[in-house]
């Protein structure tokens, strides 16, 4: 047994690579994906192959740019707000299991709580920068970030907890483990929910309308610039990769799959990558839903049907 | 989901737009990447207007026809001895053609004019400068661009055999035979030759000279 220190050590080390490295690699997938879907090239001379390093040329960019707060901002909030929707990222990602036998970087029996409860910090961010820029168009879009975040957590959860009831557990890891593949129908209503849900939680398009960028400028990220802005982009990237993983890991499987003894953690990337690859392909694809019809689509249509989801999942629970 | 479900099933439209993105991605791009892939210009591109100056007789046709006076042309008089002629003769010896590119307007009408060819198109485009004065190219500039005229194009199989071609094959048939050989012309070109010349259908062929 190696000591605690370094077991600590490599588990964090392990999950800030893959909290750096897979956004860009998704975010290189959505350039590229997009321009193709777009017919179009996309990033083609950073890195030299296919513009492969366009994403490190971006961040190389945005630390030379000045950092700006407005005269009449909250700087104190103004300048944190970047962080606080960064961070809660972070901790989900220690949650999510990678493989089986423990390719976790942290267990936990109340998993699923943590990781829907964390996320729930996402709109305080939103709404820290929304009201600390003193500009309007911050506000309105902080506003409607606040209105579809705090709406969309509903049918999230609802979701989440047709999962967490079928496996009975709450741990990760757990839910994992009890999955079966006729899950896949059984628990299907709940996993399109949950993948909607998740789309308008990371304010993806067609739920940017916080940020609806022909309307707004920029929602509640206007005023932000250089780093910060940066680590607000970063965050919309983890953001794909946690909604893509939760997916896999409560709704697709997670490692299961041919081999996953030792190829589990193989499963649970390509599945993870698979769903951010959807999620791409809704951003090109969708117009942006307009605020009644996102509201309309998240109280008329998920909610009910979320409901309805936990309904099914007790009585097969019962039954079985 | 969101669907009124107005066109057929709810969520169709939402499906195709799925199918249209993704049949996109796998079809090849046409974006053509230019500074490093030289693009494909059709034929006849107007690039640049290129000067044979040996051609030009300073008849001032084509600084007179250019619409936007585009065209400066200096010249001056030159005697020459040609020994045993009666007396001397002159010509016009060209000092100055400038084409002020800031202002042309690529129409080609000086093209069209020159009736000596001594102004031809040429599909070089990559003669930006920072300054605009820059862009009036002189004799020597314009002279340069003739080794970037394209051969002309092939003589279209369906046309009219070329004003040469035609005389020539008259002269080589002999006085009085005119229109057999305009015939043999035809006949020569290999996709017109079983068809009735135009000129048969369109009016009547003037009489045989007598012989």
């Amino acid at each position: 047994m190696m000591p605690l220190w370094l077991d600590l050590t490599i588990r964090v080390v392990a999950v800030v690579v893959g909290f750096l490295t897979l956004p860009l690699i998704v975010g290189q997938a959505e350039h590229k994906v997009m321009a193709h879907m777009q017919g179009r090239l996309g990033p083609m001379y950073a890195g030299g192959y296919h513009g492969w390093a366009q994403l490190v040329a971006d961040g190389v960019k945005f630390v030379q740019k000045e950092d700006i707060a407005p005269r009449d901002a909250d700087r104190r909030v103004f300048r944190l707000a970047p962080l606080v929707a960064l961070f809660p990222y972070l901790l989900v990602l220690l949650a999510i299991p990678l493989g089986p036998n423990g390719l976790v970087a942290q267990p936990l029996d109340v998993g699923l709580f943590f990781v829907l409860a964390v996320l729930g910090v996402g709109v305080l961010a939103v709404l820290m920068s929304a009201w600390a820029s003193a500009n309007k168009y911050s506000l309105l879009g902080g506003l409607r970030g606040a209105a579809q975040l705090l709406g969309y957590e509903l049918p999230l959860v609802l979701a989440a907890a047709s999962v967490a009831m079928a496996a009975g557990t709450l741990s990760l890891p757990g839910i994992v483990e009890a999955w079966k593949p006729w899950w896949l129908l059984w628990q299907a209503p709940a996993a399109m929910i949950f993948f909607i849900a998740g789309l308008a939680e990371i304010r993806r398009p067609p739920f940017d309308m916080p940020i609806a960028d022909s309307e707004l400028v920029f929602g509640y990220m206007t005023e932000y610039t250089g780093l910060r802005f940066a680590f607000f982009l970063l965050a919309e990237y983890v953001g794909i990769v946690v909604i893509a993983a939760l997916t896999t890991v409560l709704f697709l499987g997670g490692w299961h799959g041919p081999a996953a003894d030792h190829l589990g953690w193989l499963w649970t990337l390509v599945k993870v990558f698979a769903v951010s690859f959807v999620i791409i392909w809704f951003r090109v694809t969708y117009p942006r839903l307009r605020e009644d019809q996102l509201q309309r689509l998240c109280w008329l249509i998920l909610v009910p049907l979320a409901l309805a989801q936990l309904v099914l999942t007790a009585a097969v629970k019962i039954a079985m | 989901m969101t669907d009124d479900g107005e066109r057929g099933a709810p969520g169709k439209g939402l499906v195709q737009g799925l199918a249209v993105t993704l049949k996109t991605m796998t079809k090849p791009s046409t974006t053509q990447q230019y500074p490093d892939v030289e693009p494909e210009l059709p034929p006849r591109s107007r690039g640049v207007i290129a000067l044979l100056e040996e051609n030009c007789t300073v008849c001032m046709l084509c600084a007179r026809e250019c619409p936007d006076w585009c065209i400066y042309i200096d010249s001056h008089k030159e005697e020459v001895v040609v020994p045993g002629a009666a007396r001397a003769r002159q010509r016009n010896v060209l000092d100055r053609f400038d084409i002020d590119f800031s202002l042309c307007m690529y129409c080609g009408i000086c093209i069209e004019v020159c009736p000596f060819d001594a102004l031809h198109w040429t599909p070089e485009f990559e003669y930006a400068e920072t300054d605009v004065l820059d862009l009036l190219h002189d004799k020597n500039r314009l002279g340069e661009w003739m080794r970037t005229v394209p051969p002309p194009p092939a003589h279209d199989v369906l046309g009219e055999p070329s004003k040469e071609e035609a005389t020539a094959a008259r002269k080589a048939a002999g006085p009085g035979a005119a229109t057999a050989a305009k015939a043999d012309v035809r006949r020569a070109t290999p996709t017109t030759a079983d068809r009735p010349p135009r000129e048969a259908r369109s009016k009547p062929e003037p009489p045989e000279q007598p012989q």
